[in-house]
Order: C-alpha cells, then structure tokens, then sequence
C-alpha cells in the first residue's frame, strides 16, 4: 500500500518544479529571429517567473499547518520550513525584478536566468524543507548545481567565469566534506534521518559523544559554513561576489544564504539538538572568526560589491550567535535577523545597481560621491540601508541585532554578545562611511540618471519595510516565534 | 487662591517670554509697544500677586489656617515619594508677602529703569521667572521641591546677572555666581542624601515628627562615626552659605552687581539671597536637635555681620557698599538663626528686604540721574537736585542703621538682644561683633550718603547739567517700599517677636525649651537694649567727621594704617586666595587634562589608536586573501581541521 506518498506537503515545490520546466519549454520553443525578440521573450519569462514565485508563495502558505512530513519522512513542512519558504520566495522574487534591466544593458538578457533562479529556488526550498542528510544534500546540490552557473552568467566576461569557476570548485571540497560528514554520521549512528538521530541521541547519549560522530558533526559543519560563507570557509565569496553580474551577487548574498542558515539550524538544533554540548564551542568560533573578518576586513575594501561580502559574511556571524546560543530564543533571534537582512541587504542591492555612469557599471565606493545631489531618492534610501546594518535604532537592522544579542545574554554567552556588539562598532565605521561619501564628498561625475521602474519598486518597498518595521513589528517577530516553536 | 499665587508670575514670564521673539526692526513706535505690554502682562500678575500674598498672610498667619496644598505626584520610586505641594504656613506667609511686594515694586520700578533698553521683555520675563522659582522655594513641601525652587532662583540669577550678556565682566560675574553656588548646592544635596538616608523621607512633614526620634542617630562618613544630625545640618547649611552669600562664600555678591539695578534691588538683597535663612528656619526642626550646627550657623553669621561691614567702609561704588552691607545683614540673620531666635532672624529679613531693596532702588535713581555713573568718588552735592530720591534713601538709611522708629532699629535690636541671651560663647561673640557691625553700618551708610548727596559736585558739568529726577513710574515703588522700611518694624514687633509670638508662628518654627534666648532677650538689661542705637549714632556721628567736617582725615587715616586700609580694601583678598587656591589649579588641572589626557593619552590610545590598530588589522585581512583558488581549499580543511583539533584538546560538554 502507500505506493504513491503523500504529495500536498510538497506542493509549492512540485509546483515551482513543474513551472520551471515548462517556462525552459516555452523559452526554448519562441520564436528568437533577432535580438530584439531573443530581450523580449527572456523579458517575457522573467515576469512569469515572478508571478510563479507569487504562487509558489500562495501555496505555501496553504500548506502551512502543523508539521507534516512525507517522502518515508525525507521531506518535512512545518512552520519553520514554511517561515523560511516564503523569506526565499521574497528574496527570489526581488532578485528577478531588479536583475532585468541590468542584463538587458549588459546584452545578457537570456531566458535560461529566470529557469536557472526558478531552479535554484526549487533547491533553496528542498534544503529548508530537508528532513534527512540525503534530501538535505540533494536540495542542496541542486542549488548549487544552478548558482554555479548564474555566476558565470556573464560568460563573455573574465571576472565572472572566474568567479563561476571557483565557486564551483570550492563549492565541490565544500559538498566533499558534507557528505563525507554525513557518511560518518550514518556510519556510527546507523541511520540518516533527521528524527531518527533525534531519538538516538536522546535516548544513547554515549552514541552522541564518539568521537567518530562529532568528526562527522564537524565536516557537516564545515560544508553548511561554506553555504553560508562563515569563517573559515569563506574564501570565495568577495572573489564570487565581485565577480559575478551584480544582480546574481544580490541574489547570492540573500537566498543561498537564508536556506543554508535554514539547514544549518534545522541540521544542528533538529538530529543534534541534544548534542548541543559537543558542538556550542565550534559554532561560537566559527560565529566570532566570522564578525571579527567581516568588521575588519571590510574596511579596507574600495569595491563596494567586495564590501557587501565582508558585510554578509560578518552578518552570518550575527545571526549564529543565535545558534550558538542554542535555545528557542536563540533561533527566534536568526530568524528575525535574517528577515530583516533579506530586506536591507536586497535593497542596498538595488541602489548599487543603479551604479551607471554611460551605461557602464561602476563599482567603487568613491563613485557614490554627490548621490545625495543627483539621486536624492535613492541617497536617502541608500543611507537607510546603512544606518540599518549599522544598528541604529529605530531602523530594523537594530532589532535584529538586539534580539540575537538578548537571547545570547540569556544563554549566558556574554563574551560573545560582547564580541559582536563591538564589532559592530567596527562594522558601524564602513557602513557610515559610505553615507559619508554619498552625502558629503566632493561629486565627481554624475551617475546616470534613469532609474529603472523595477528598480525604484524594489528600493521603495525594502526601505519602507526597514524605516517602518519598528511601527509594527510583530507580523515578523510573532511568526518567528511560531517557527522557532516548532522545532523545539 | 495659594496655586493662582504661585503660578501667575510663571505664566506672566511664558507670555512674555515669547515676546522676545517679536522682531521689531528698528521700528520705535512697535518696540515701546511690544514693552509696554511685556511690563503690564509681568507687572499685572505680579501686582495681584501680591495682593493675595496678603489676604493669604491675613488667613494662614494672622487667623493661624495653615495648610498644604496638593498639585500632583512628581516621583514615586521605591520610597521615594515627592509630591508637587505647596505648603503655606506662617513662615511661608511672610516669605510671600516679603517676595510679592518687592518684586512687585521691583516690577514696576523697572518700567522706568530699563526704558532705553533693547530687550525690555527678555528683562521682565526673566523676573517674573525667578519670582515663580522663589515662591516655589518658599512654598515647598518638601527638601526637593525645596531645591527645585532654589536652583531655578540660581539660573534666574544667573541670567540676570548676566543679562547684558555683551559686557565681559557681566558674564565673568553671572558664572562666578553659578559656579560658587554650586559649591553650595553640592552641600545642599549632600545634605538632602543625608536626611534621605536618616529619615527614608524628604518630606517636610514626615522629617519633622521623626527628628526628635533621631536626635541621637550617628552615621557613618569616611570611617569614622558622627552625629547624624550634625552631619545633614552643617551640609545644608553650607547650601545656605552659598545662597546667602556667608563668609567663604560670599564672593560672588558683590561681583553680581553687574547685573541691572532692579536686579540687586530684588534678587541680590530682598529676596533670593535670604532664602538660606528661609531654608535654616524652615528646618529649625533639624537644626534644634544639633548644638554643633547651631554654633556653627552662630559663628558664622557673627564673622559675616563684621567682615562684610568692614568692606563695605572702603569700597567706593554706590552698588558695592549696599552689596557688602546685604551680606553684613545677612550675616545678622544668621548668628539670630543660630541663636534659636528664628523668628528674630525672620523679622529682619523681612524689614530688610524692604529697606535695602528701597536703597538699592534708591541707587538705581541715583544711577539714572548720574547717567550710569556709579563711582561715589564721582557724586556728591546733588541733594537738591533729586530731593525725592535723596529723602527716600535717607529713610532707607536710617533704618538700615538701626535708628529709632525706622523698621532696622526694631529688627536689629531683638537679633542683638537674642545673641546676648543665649548667654553661650557663640552668642557673645556674635553680639559683640554684632555691635561693632552696627556701628560700621552706620558709618558705611552715611559715608555713602555724604559722598553722593553732600559736598561739592565732583562729576563733569555734562553730566551735572542732565541730572533730573526719576518719573513717577520709579518713585512710586519707591514709596511703597519706604512706607514698609518706616513702620514695617514697628507693626511687626508684636506679632514677630513680641508677646503673640507663638500664636502668630504655630507651628512653623520649632524652638526647643533649653533654647530660650529669645524669651531672655525680652529680659535684656538697658545698656544691652540701647547700645546698638548708641553705636549707629556713634557711626553717623563719625561719618559726618569724617566726610563732611574734616574730610582730609579718611585719606589721612588710611595712610597711617595703610597695609589695614589695603587689606580690607582689597576685600580681604578672598578673590586673590580663591583664584590663587581654586581657580588657576583648576585651571592648569583642565588644560592637563585637556592637552595631556584627553590629547594624547584618551585620543592617542582611544578613537586615534584603536582606528590606527584597526585600520591595520584590515589590511593584513584583507592580505589573505590572494584569489588563489588552492589557498581557499587550504584555508578549508585547515579549518576543518583546527576546528576539530579544538574539539578534541579542549572538549565540547
């Protein structure tokens, strides 16, 4: 019996499947007779694509009740999953607006990016939805399969096949080492799937404690590090990051990360939970390694992309301390940080997008000077973003930050709270600066002026949604409470 | 009716004060406007102010209605409790009538005086304001209420002072006035942690039915053990030093009168500057159970009494002589205060504050007529040009030289009979020094009135020829405050001081039985009751020798004593000690700082250095990274591998 499991749990992403190749049909299929039709039709797929994030995102919620799982127990939708679903709809879906425009001025504009998004995507939610190391690391090479080549997607262009190709490479030791970790795990513990090892750990601790297992433990660690880019594991990413067409280095530094910062909690705090002991002191390196290079090493960078990549890898620093922490607060803390990264760091995307000057990308933090003459709009917004990720109050990046540093001072993790809480100082200094040179340097040449109507969408929204969060900021903290909730 | 009181001066001055932003534009007819109404809307309250003072002393104090009225909560903390109060008794009753009528008069009086000025409404904004604050002082519930009122007085002063903030010395004199307050405030707060700690309560009612249960408290302070009550009353009293200008404390008085006149006149010598012995009487409850606070308030209100007065002799500004004789009388207040004799201690202050703020106001006509001169040495045979003002400050005079009928000679008399009385130590020398003040305040005040009213004229004919007397507008205020200085002592005695004492006082004041001086003062033998009226005649007498007579023998004198004469004229270097003892240490300690610890140690090490560091590490970071693609693999299974490592030496749980 049961030969056809139950497919309702796994809905959206059937459906996001199912889109997705059909719109690699219908790409393929067009009629392309010249350049023109060859923008139209990639045009034409990628508002599709966006309207299949829209109802990817529909679905999700309705299949957002209590935990249910299916696939022998291999795939798993609870309010955790569903939390992060919709976070990396969002962040898919913002991602796809904005990288139009720059690929049609870049003669990229093909229809295979919006499959090769939608795919990734698909990835991005079989990772948070993973309930076994198997489904796990299929998610995630699917995902990574699609983003290795979205890096290369400029394929004319030096920087951006390098860049293809090292992540790529990197991104192959990194899949190495997590599967060698999950053979480990198996190997000892007798079983891959996520509440099985639950039930084991909780009822064998001795099982728990073999150093084999805590090996494994480790280079599963150190694979999800890589994902999320956390020190030290994360060499790539400034080079992928300034390599990369912008639009898929902003979609880099928000969807990937918010699915492998799902895995990663859903990973340790889910079969491991009851290891906390053994793998607390790993996570607080890894996370304090990870604020300290991003607070400093950003501060030296000239190329903003390179320094959006110090930022995101000391923002990963940030939220692990609500791993590290371990507790239900802890983990309320991350995802409350990374919904509100999704919207800062999308956003201050956007306005490096805008970064033109004769149609030409510029990418130097000194090019921002006289923003706040030419493009008032976007300075204002820009400096909103910056404030934000600097902490200030009352913009959303400050509660972020407040929440994860709260729930270490609970769990008494002081010395990291601490940590951070200077570090951000430091990371304060470089956020600033860039206002500074946007408000008060000497204007060189003027950027260009037109500002993309998808853009200025995406820039209005986000901003909004970081200016206002404080007015009401219980649709994200509650629901992060209810996700948190589930998994403990 | 206590609130409307209260409040009206605080709403005249918000009015006001909004005045001040009307741009006139050089336009006269707009400016004499805006300042004829800015002098009705603070002079109107102010007048109907007063008039309730009264009706409320006739209820409160002569019909013995005490009461409290309750505004609202201000803090509850703990057990902390402050409520917004303001608390009329018969003390309270004669602080209103004493602040009312001469701010009234101060009010209207400045109509006239500050007509040429630019900034009329600023002016009587900022007078309405410290009234509000000194009533709010007189009428608190509560030691921090209390000090709520006394540091806004402070600001009113400070501004006031420095109100013609253009002139340097006016601003070097309004920040001496604030800073050397502060040292008594410091005091005054301390004190009020102390009484906080003693009795977990700063409200006036619960301290004092619980001060005779602490009246053998002790407490700790740097390791060694003291008379709690001591210990709260010497604090406070220095706040009060510091308010009424005592003897250490009192270098900034004189340099205040920088200020405009109708400032002296109101604040630097009838009102604020008595609110330390408002502050002693009001906590006569505290003081009562502390000889050694009582002796202190004695001996240096005695010192003050003779100190002040020997200044006053030699300095040569109309405004300074009535300055130092401010303090000297203060300082009369006090050794009565410091005796038991409260209510002695009160009385002059009330007489007081109506003949020297008639004096001061007197000066300011002076001042007018002289076209802003102030240097006595530069007045003199001008008596018949300004007969009014000359005949209202001879009156202002008399009284202050205690001469028989005037208000001083009723006041002085029972402060001088109260110190005898207490037949201690302290009292006497307070008497003692007490008499010879009073003989050098006649001298001093004579000496001021033959040097700008007699003799020949010694300012230029440009000057001479301009002189006229003051209008209406400043005479009149003038005569009310005459009337108060003629027979303001006389129509007090009885109630005061006399046999309706108690009654009239209730219980506003607490006298001890032990501390009966002022009860043996009634008793005093005649040489006691009339050597004060013999001294101050003894003075007037000399002055005339001395100025009008013979007048080659000031000079002369001076001469032969001369290290004396330079000694007390240079105000016995207290200015040249602090400066010397506080004021260049603090000095060279804030330029150290400055340049050495904040320069180079805090800004080297701090921001400097720690950004240098910073800046640094960035670099050497950003260094690893080579974009070699083997050195990334490395650094992964390196850190595999630490990571491990670190597990396995260290252990995880």
């Amino acid at each position: 019996m049961s030969s056809v499991p139950n497919l309702a749990p796994a809905l959206p992403e059937i459906f996001l499947a199912i889109i997705g190749m059909a719109l690699l049909m219908v790409g393929v299929f067009q009629k392309k007779t010249d350049n023109d039709g060859e923008v139209r039709n990639a045009r034409m797929i990628s508002h599709l694509g966006v309207v299949a994030f829209v109802l990817t995102g529909l679905l999700v919620f309705t299949v957002s009740g209590p935990s249910l799982s299916t696939f022998s127990g291999m795939f798993i939708s609870d309010p955790f999953a569903v939390y992060f679903k919709v976070l990396v709809l969002i962040a898919s879906a913002m991602a796809l607006i904005i990288a139009q425009d720059f690929l049609e001025q870049h003669k990229i504009a093909k229809f295979e990016f919006t499959v090769l998004l939608i795919f990734a995507t698909l990835g991005m939610l079989m990772m948070v939805s993973a309930n076994n190391l198997l489904s796990l690391y299929i998610g995630l090479e699917m995902q990574s399969l699609a983003l290795y080549v979205l890096a290369s997607f400029h394929r004319d262009d030096m920087r951006s096949t390098e860049a293809g190709l090292k992540y790529f490479v990197l991104g192959a030791v990194a899949s190495g080492m997590l599967l060698y970790g999950a053979s480990l795990v198996y190997g000892y513990a007798g079983t891959t799937d996520f509440v099985l090892l639950a039930q084991l750990f909780e009822h064998s601790p001795e099982t728990g404690s073999s150093l084999g297992l805590i090996v494994g433990i480790v280079f599963i660690l150190a694979g999800l590090s890589f994902k999320v880019s956390a020190v030290p594991f994360h060499m790539w990413t400034p080079d992928v990051y300034e390599g990369a067409p912008t639009p898929v280095t902003a979609f880099f530094a928000v969807g990937p990360k918010l699915a492998a910062i799902a895995l990663f909690i859903r990973v340790m705090v889910g079969p491991f939970g009851d290891l906390v002991g053994h793998w607390q002191q790993i996570v607080v390196l890894i996370s304090v390694a990870s604020m300290l290079l991003g607070a400093f090493a950003a501060i030296n960078q000239t190329n903003i992309k390179r320094l959006m990549a110090y930022s995101s890898i000391g923002n990963v620093g940030y939220a692990l301390i609500g791993l590290a922490v371990g507790t239900e607060a802890g983990v309320r803390g991350i995802l409350i940080y990374m919904a509100i990264y999704l919207f800062m760091t999308t956003g201050a995307f956007a306005c490096i997008l805008l970064m033109r000057r004769g149609g030409r990308m510029v990418e130097n933090i000194s090019d921002l000077a006289g923003l706040s003459k030419t493009h008032p709009l976007v300075a204002a917004a820009l400096a909103v973003f910056m404030f934000s990720m600097a902490g200030i109050p009352p913009l959303a990046g400050f509660f972020g930050k407040f929440y994860v540093f709260m729930a270490a001072i609970e769990g008494g993790l002081y010395a990291l709270a601490i940590i951070g809480v200077l570090t951000s100082v430091v990371g304060a200094y470089y956020y600033i600066r860039i206002i500074k040179v946007a408000y008060f340097d000497e204007p060189g040449d003027p950027l260009d002026a037109d500002v993309g109507r998808n853009i200025a969408l995406v820039i209005g929204a986000t901003s909004l949604a970081i200016l206002l969060f404080f007015v009401y900021p219980g649709v994200v903290v509650d629901s992060a409470a209810a996700a948190a909730a589930s998994l403990f | 009716m206590i609130p409307a009181l209260v409040f009206l001066p605080l709403l005249g001055a918000i009015i006001v004060g909004m005045l001040t932003f009307v741009d006139c534009n050089n336009d006269k007819a707009k400016k004499a406007r805006i300042d004829k109404i800015a002098h009705w809307l603070t002079s109107g309250p102010l007048l109907v102010s007063a008039v309730l003072a009264v009706l409320i002393f006739n209820d409160v104090a002569l019909n013995g209605n005490a009461r409290t009225v309750e505004l609202f909560t201000w803090i509850d903390s703990g057990t902390l409790d402050i409520s917004w109060a303001l608390r009329v008794d018969s003390l309270t009753a004669v602080m209103m009538i004493v602040v009312t009528v001469v701010s009234a008069m101060v009010h209207v009086y400045s109509a006239g005086y500050m007509h040429n000025d630019p900034c009329v409404p600023r002016f009587m904004a900022y007078l309405s304001l410290f009234t509000f604050f000194m009533l709010m002082l007189v009428t608190a519930d509560n030691l921090v209420q209390m000090f709520f009122g006394w540091e806004g007085v402070g600001l009113a002063s400070y501004l006031l002072i420095g109100f013609w903030y253009k002139k340097p010395s006016a601003n070097a004199a309004a920040i001496k006035a604030f800073v050397v307050n502060r040292v008594g405030d410091f005091g005054f707060v301390l004190g009020i942690f102390t009484v906080y700690v003693m009795f977990d309560s700063i409200s006036f009612e619960t301290i004092f039915n619980a001060a005779p249960l602490h009246a053998e408290t002790t407490i700790k302070v740097f390791g060694g053990e003291f008379h709690a009550m001591t210990v709260a009353c010497l604090l406070l009293f220095v706040g009060a030093m510091g308010k009424s200008a005592q003897l250490g404390l009192h270098t900034w008085l004189p340099d205040a009168m920088e200020g405009p006149t109708p400032v002296s006149a109101l604040i630097h010598a009838a009102t604020m500057v008595t609110a330390g012995v408002f502050m002693v009487a009001r906590l006569s409850p505290l003081f009562e159970y502390s000889e050694t606070a009582l002796m202190v308030v004695t001996i240096v209100g005695g010192s003050t009494a003779i100190f002040a007065a020997t200044i006053g002799c030699t300095q040569n500004d109309i405004k300074r002589v009535i300055a130092y004789s401010t303090c000297s009388q203060l300082g009369y207040m006090f050794f009565a205060l410091g005796v038991s004799a409260y209510s002695a201690g009160i009385f002059h202050l009330m007489t007081h504050g109506f003949f020297k703020a008639l004096l001061f106001l007197g000066a300011g006509s002076v001042i007018h007529a002289m076209s802003d001169e102030q240097d006595m040495r530069k007045m003199g045979g001008i008596w018949r040009l300004i007969p009014v003002t000359y005949a209202l400050m001879l009156i202002g005079s008399l009284a202050l030289a205690g001469i028989w009928p005037f208000a001083g000679f009723y006041s002085k008399d029972i402060v001088l009979e109260a110190a005898w009385g207490a037949h201690s130590i302290a009292g006497g020398y307070a008497f003692w020094m007490g008499i010879a003040a009073a003989f050098l305040t006649a001298f001093y005040s004579w000496r001021l009135l033959i040097m700008t009213f007699h003799g020949t004229p010694r300012a230029d004919e440009r000057v001479m020829a301009h002189i006229h007397e003051s209008p209406k507008i400043m005479l009149v205020p003038l005569m009310v405050l005459a009337a108060g200085a003629m027979f303001a002592g006389y129509m007090g005695y009885e109630n005061f001081v006399g046999g309706n004492a108690e009654a009239f006082w209730g219980d506003s004041i607490l006298v001890l039985p032990i501390h009966n001086a002022l009860e043996a003062a009634h008793g005093a033998p005649f040489w006691v009751k009339y050597l004060p009226l013999a001294v101050g005649l003894a003075g007037i007498g000399m002055a005339y020798v001395f100025y009008m007579w013979k007048p080659q023998l000031p000079g002369w004198l001076a001469g032969q004593i001369r290290p004396v004469y330079q000694f007390v004229y240079n105000k016995w270097y207290f200015d040249e000690l602090y400066d010397w003892l506080f004021v260049k240490p603090a000095f060279y300690i804030g330029r150290n700082l400055w340049k050495t610890g904040d320069g180079a140690i805090i800004d080297g090490v701090g921001p400097d250095g720690i950004a240098a560091a910073t800046i640094n590490i960035a670099r050497r970071v950003a260094g690893m990274q080579t974009g070699y693609l083997y050195h990334y693999a490395f650094a992964m299974l390196g850190g595999v591998i630490i990571l491990i490592s670190s597990y396995m030496l260290f252990g995880g749980g």
